[in-house]
């Protein structure tokens, strides 16, 4: 995002007396730029100008030559004498002493002296050091030392960076100088507002905010006639969306110019300041201008092009150079500037408004040069940025829509740096390309910003709000009929002026008004059940966790799940975090291990976790039709829509390893075990409201994995299963680094939720009657389940029979092999009346026959 | 010993006496048995006496009678007022013998606990269904086209390139994991569009729920995470209602004296759009050095804006008759800044301890 050196800021506006930068960051911020960071050099000084008085070169043992130099650092200088520590044996002038291995400067040069108590960016604090014999007061400084560009080929020469000799003097406080006081806000630019990737939008910001005098940079004037200039066609077969590609195009010629001129200092500067390299002048001055003013700029060696330039779409399988030196193979859709080299348009030379072409760009011999300006569409450069992965400065700002005011006026400022520092002529004829349609106006209710708002604005406020932005304001009775400036392609409709309106007038002024709503449903059943299940294993002891939904193939491998299983149905993403982890979940208990594994790692031993969410399943049915058209979408768009997205049902799952009840002072530890698991799904059963049905049976394309086959319980709903609990697999334990005989659930919460939605319990009387008990203890084969027998004891008992329990099973000699016993029991009661001995003794003999009859059971 | 006549009333007194002495002098329950026995068993001499008043004459029975009656009444009365007294005492030894340790441990089984992000997200809630608002939901994988063109966001749109979007495999299919709950404000939208034109009813829904960017996980972000979001259509509905309801939001999150303000900002669905910072809780804005503001003042809260007009159009509402706005922020943010979380990672690492910290309510 655009770093703005407030000294170049200050060009433009009149910058508020005493604000420091962070007062202007809170200016810019109101109007809706904000502060990414304050920067500044880093420099701490003395950091001063010094002339080379002498400068001995000695060679040492390790083959190095080093200087030793003597420096009129003027006020800083130590005494006549041998200087500040005496450890020569020579009498100086007075100056100071400083040891430097570069050699790209001679005895006279001005250079920059960074002084012990001194800090340079890094931070690096300088103190006087004994170094190759000599004591060194300090540095001379590189440009890189100082933070001011990569340039660490040598030492910094004052004159060679521009600065005059008469202009300079021993012991000047270099900082200013070198611009190393400045001051750079760092902002960042919503897309609405591409215009603030320039010192002239975010000067008018400024004003906008404070009130500030604001001067257009861009109001210089512009010289010479529009002409037969150098030819340009812009010739767009294929525009995108149906919009031509390039609607301006200013091309202008600046003859004779020194290529071997250098880019001023304060230029240098301010293009480091906000983050760009000098590279040279040519170059340096198009970079500045696109900072100024916001115009991406290009300069061609004009020796190397062969008219006409023909702006175009590329052909299949061409390709370009670009200015990175890289090859890049270009797409259809792609907008190229070409010249007429080896025929018509037939030679790329830039990919419009991203990157320039390596073959005609400027170089170190090059005095003729022509400047392009010009308007590309939005759409075409992001696209092809993005296609070529290839942001950069200039494509930034032409995505986020340039001011189709400035290409000649950008062309004039460039071509008036160009000569002011190198010399040369500007060409008086021009060439400008204008297919720029006019700016559309709009046309608002003059309190259309009041209703918007909730402020009352009057209609002067309006008209002057939208003024300052740039917009011209007619009235037309009640209604206002602006023309947004060339700057502001944003401003489409009425809204975006409301939006204006309320910036300028300041959002810290707006009412606070509660609206008052309509009375409302409240939570919805599956909200309530949902928060209901989550407590109610909270308060079981289970800790809540989310884990991210995203795993591997060999994930689902190490479940166990067979290769036919639904859940392998898996949906996957086309641009996952990790190439790894490119699917998403089909379980929660998939990625719920992970969370065991952090604790497990972490130290704990006992852990027992459970997450609600969603797993992702099934397959794809092919595109999501596009319905958006701009109008509203239909009940049927949305019916279709929805179709085609998967399932993505809300789940619970826990996973419990180690002890549910540790060892203590009043008894022993207890493991987590299967039956836990099962309890666990039962508290999720009471709080959905349903009863679901149990066995141990796969289904179809759904396997046990990845329970223990023979410690899991399948539940179904109607049929379908929708869960299951129990130990999980030793083999998936193993996979997964789990403890051994790890248990864990898994529910499908959704259908549950949906079988209970709207159901309302039917009270039934509480019987007051005496309660009847009886004991049974039934010997049966042991393929026989307790459920079994207890449905069959309940069915016997003819209503009578209040609620049935297996307190004790039990396998042994004394029962004999393939059977078990069963102990039961049974509470009877009657609504009306204390049943008899012989009514409790004929239920007795009637859940005794019925055991008899259907499992062969027999009293023990 | 000789036999004590019952008519010898200074013998009878002193017997007397000497039981009472006996009973006073007993120091437990056991001793008071035995002196018991001692004084008024088939032994003692008292009972003896009473023995031989059948012999006497009917004069001296009478008084004999009378005597050894007053003397068993007294005997009587005092082993029963020991008795309560040394039964008094052996209770409060039994008390104090039976007391416990309190401070050991109680269960044995940890605690549970619920995630701060899910309480956090219902108790936001919370705060709007009490208002009469609803809470609407959506799916997570979503459509393009509710997360996207509904929304305002045009196919080239830089915004979107904002979105840092995970897509479903093939790309072809349009569908993505949802970049923010804003589909589910459409969806919602349509859902009530009947109502609001049929009945007048106005549209006041909140959209909490998980959404994705492909961030990558450390201290600040999180590839997943929790977003609320709300949004109100009415008529009449202006920017002073959307400063109200977050000025009411932020008071009910964090005391009467919170303070928001809102920054002029972007957002393709909402227009005007903007910022919304809470004045700093912790400080006020009066400390520099303030860890949660960062000595600003102010922490970044959420996003807002008055609903863009082609989104009411999307979602079949005209723009014409009808006014909205919208407003949203980070649960995962709101958390840290709200408990001092300073590292994001905490929260979906999957340690227990992090959940443990906050218990079954936030």
């Amino acid at each position: 995002m655009p770093k703005i050196p407030l000294s170049w800021l200050a060009e433009s506006v009149a910058l508020v007396d005493g604000a420091t930068p962070e007062d202007i960051a809170t200016s810019l911020a109101r109007v809706g730029l904000e502060e990414e960071g304050i920067h500044g050099s880093g420099v701490v000084g003395p950091l001063v100008v010094g002339r080379v008085m002498s400068l001995v070169k000695e060679e040492q043992s390790n083959g190095k030559t080093i200087n030793y130099c003597r420096v009129d650092v003027g006020a800083f200088n130590d005494p006549e004498g041998p200087g500040h520590k005496p450890d020569n044996k020579v009498d100086y002038p007075s100056s100071k002493g400083i040891v430097c291995g570069a050699h790209n400067f001679v005895e006279g040069d001005w250079v920059v002296v960074v002084l012990p108590g001194a800090t340079l960016p890094g931070p690096f604090p300088i103190s006087g050091r004994k170094t190759y014999g000599h004591w060194s007061d300090g540095m001379i400084c590189s440009a890189r030392e100082l933070g001011l560009g990569e340039d660490h080929s040598g030492i910094i020469v004052l004159t060679e960076l521009g600065f005059s000799a008469s202009d300079l003097e021993p012991g000047q406080d270099a900082i200013p100088l070198l611009g190393l006081d400045q001051k750079t806000i760092e902002i960042n630019v919503t897309p609405d507002r591409g215009y603030s990737f320039s010192i002239r939008g975010v000067a008018r910001e400024y004003a906008h905010a404070t009130g500030a005098s604001f001067t257009d940079p861009a109001g210089i004037p512009v010289t010479g006639a529009v002409g037969d200039g150098f030819a340009v066609e812009i010739r767009d077969d294929a525009p995108v969306r149906g919009t031509v590609g390039c609607d301006r195009f200013v091309a202008r010629v600046v003859r004779g110019f020194d290529p071997a001129a250098a880019s001023p200092a304060w230029m240098k500067q301010r293009l480091e300041a906000a983050g760009m390299r000098s590279i040279s002048l040519a170059v340096d001055v198009t970079n500045y201008v696109m900072l100024e003013l916001g115009q991406p700029l290009h300069a061609y060696d004009l020796a190397t092009l062969t008219a006409p330039i023909v702006v175009r779409r590329a052909r299949p399988a061409e390709s370009i150079v670009t200015l990175d030196d890289a090859t890049r193979v270009l797409d259809g859709e792609d907008l190229l500037i070409t010249d007429s080299d080896g025929g018509h348009g037939a030679r790329a030379i830039g990919i419009a408004g991203v990157m320039g072409g390596a073959l005609t760009e400027v170089s170190a011999s090059t005095t003729d040069v022509l400047l392009e300006a010009a308007h590309f569409d939005p759409i075409t450069i992001a696209r092809t940025a993005r296609r070529h992965k290839l942001g950069s400065e200039a494509s930034r700002r032409f995505e986020r829509a340039v001011d189709t005011a400035l290409p000649p006026v950008a062309v004039q400022r460039a071509a008036n740096l160009l000569v002011e520092h190198g010399g040369g002529v500007v060409e008086e004829i021009y060439t400008d390309v204008n297919d720029v349609a006019p700016v559309q106006a709009i046309e608002m209710d003059r309190d259309y910003p009041s209703r918007i708002v909730g402020v009352e604005y009057s209609v002067e406020e309006v008209t002057d709000s939208l003024e300052q932005v740039g917009c011209t304001v007619e009235r037309d009775g009640e209604v206002l009929i602006v023309t947004p400036p060339t700057w502001r392609a944003d401003l489409e409709g009425p809204i975006n002026l409301v939006e204006e309106v309320a910036r300028l007038r300041g959002f810290e002024n707006l009412p606070s008004v509660l609206p008052v709503a309509p009375p409302g449903r409240g939570y919805t059943h599956s909200q309530i059940v949902r928060k209901s299940v989550a407590r109610s294993l909270a308060e079981a002891g289970l800790t809540q966790v989310l884990t991210y939904p995203f795993i591997s193939e060999a994930r689902l491998d190490d479940c166990l799940l067979p290769a036919d299983d639904v859940r392998r149905d898996v949906i996957r993403l086309a641009n996952p975090l990790s190439a790894e982890q490119p699917l998403l979940r089909t379980a929660l208990a998939e990625t719920l291990v992970d969370a065991v594994r952090v604790n497990l790692g972490r130290g704990a031993q006992d852990v027992a976790v459970y997450e609600t969410g969603r797993a992702y399943l099934g397959r794809l049915v092919g595109s999501v039709p596009a319905t958006y058209s701009g109008d509203s979408i239909t009940p049927d768009d949305v019916e279709a829509l929805n179709k085609a997205i998967p399932g993505q049902v809300r789940r619970v799952a826990g996973v419990m390893a180690g002890n549910k009840i540790a060892a203590g002072w009043d008894g022993h530890a207890t493991p987590w075990k299967w039956t836990d698991a099962m309890a666990m799904v039962e508290k999720v059963e009471r709080a959905c409201g349903v009863v679901l049905e149990i066995s141990n049976e796969a289904g179809e394309r759904q396997s046990t994995a990845p329970f223990h086959p023979g410690r899991v319980a399948i539940y179904r709903l109607d049929g379908e299963i929708v869960g299951g609990a129990g130990e999980l697999h030793p083999k998936v334990c193993e996979n997964l680094g789990l403890p051994a005989r790890t248990v864990a659930f898994e529910v499908a919460l959704d259908p549950l939720i949906e079988e209970s939605e709207g159901v309302l319990v039917t009270a039934s009387p509480v019987s007051g009657q005496v309660l009847a008990k009886e004991d049974f203890a039934f010997v049966v084969p042991s393929s026989v389940t307790a459920g079994a027998l207890v449905d069959a004891v309940i069915e016997a008992g003819d209503g009578l029979v209040e609620d049935a329990r297996v307190f004790d099973v039990y396998t042994g000699e004394q029962i004999g092999a393939g059977k078990k016993s069963l102990a039961i029991n049974v509470k009877m009661r009657d609504a009306d009346h204390t049943l008899t001995a012989e009514e409790v003794l004929a239920v007795r003999e009637a859940i005794i026959a019925a055991a008899g009859e259907k499992f062969g059971a027999v009293l023990r | 010993m000789t036999e004590l006549s019952p008519l010898d009333a200074a013998g009878v007194d002193a017997a007397v006496a000497e039981a009472l002495a006996a009973f006073a002098a007993a120091s437990s329950l056991d001793d008071l048995k035995e002196a018991r026995l001692a004084h008024t068993g088939d032994k003692a001499a008292l009972t003896l006496a009473n023995r031989q008043i059948g012999g006497l004459s009917p004069e001296e029975k009478a008084a004999a009678g009378k005597a050894m009656g007053a003397a068993r009444a007294a005997m009587g009365r005092a082993l029963a007022a020991r008795t309560e007294e040394l039964e008094a005492e052996r209770d409060a030894r039994v008390l104090v013998e039976e007391a416990v340790d309190v401070t050991l441990p109680v269960s044995r089984q940890a605690p549970g606990a619920r995630h701060p992000l899910e309480t956090m997200q219902e108790r936001m809630c919370d705060v709007f269904v009490s208002m009469g608002w609803e809470v609407a939901e959506g799916p997570e994988m979503e459509a393009e086209w509710f997360n996207f063109d509904a929304l305002n966001f045009d196919p080239d749109h830089p915004a979107r390139e904002m979105q840092d979007t995970f897509f479903i495999d093939p790309p072809s299919s349009g569908l993505l994991m949802r970049t923010h709950t804003s589909p589910v404000q459409v969806r919602a939208a349509l859902e009530r569009r009947d109502a609001l034109e049929n009945e007048g009813r106005g549209i006041y829904v909140v959209c909490p729920g998980k959404t994705f960017r492909t961030d990558e996980l450390d201290a600040t972000h999180t590839p997943v995470f929790h977003q609320i979001e709300g949004l109100a259509i009415d008529r009449g509905l202006t920017m002073a209602h959307l400063k109200g309801t977050l000025d009411h939001f932020a008071k009910s999150l964090f005391g009467p004296d919170a303070v928001t303000r809102l920054r002029p900002s972007f957002f393709p669905f909402t227009e005007p759009s903007a910022e919304m910072d809470l004045r700093c809780f912790v400080c006020g804005g009066s400390d520099s050095e303030c860890r949660t503001c960062r000595g600003t003042g102010w922490i970044e809260w959420g996003g807002c804006g008055m609903t863009h007009p082609n989104v009411l159009v999307a979602a079949g509402i005209d723009p014409e008759k009808y006014t909205a706005f919208a407003f949203g922020m980070g649960i995962e943010r709101t958390l840290m800044f709200r408990h001092n979380v300073t590292d994001m990672r905490d929260m979906v690492e999957g340690d227990v301890r992090f959940s443990q910290q906050f218990g079954m309510e936030i």
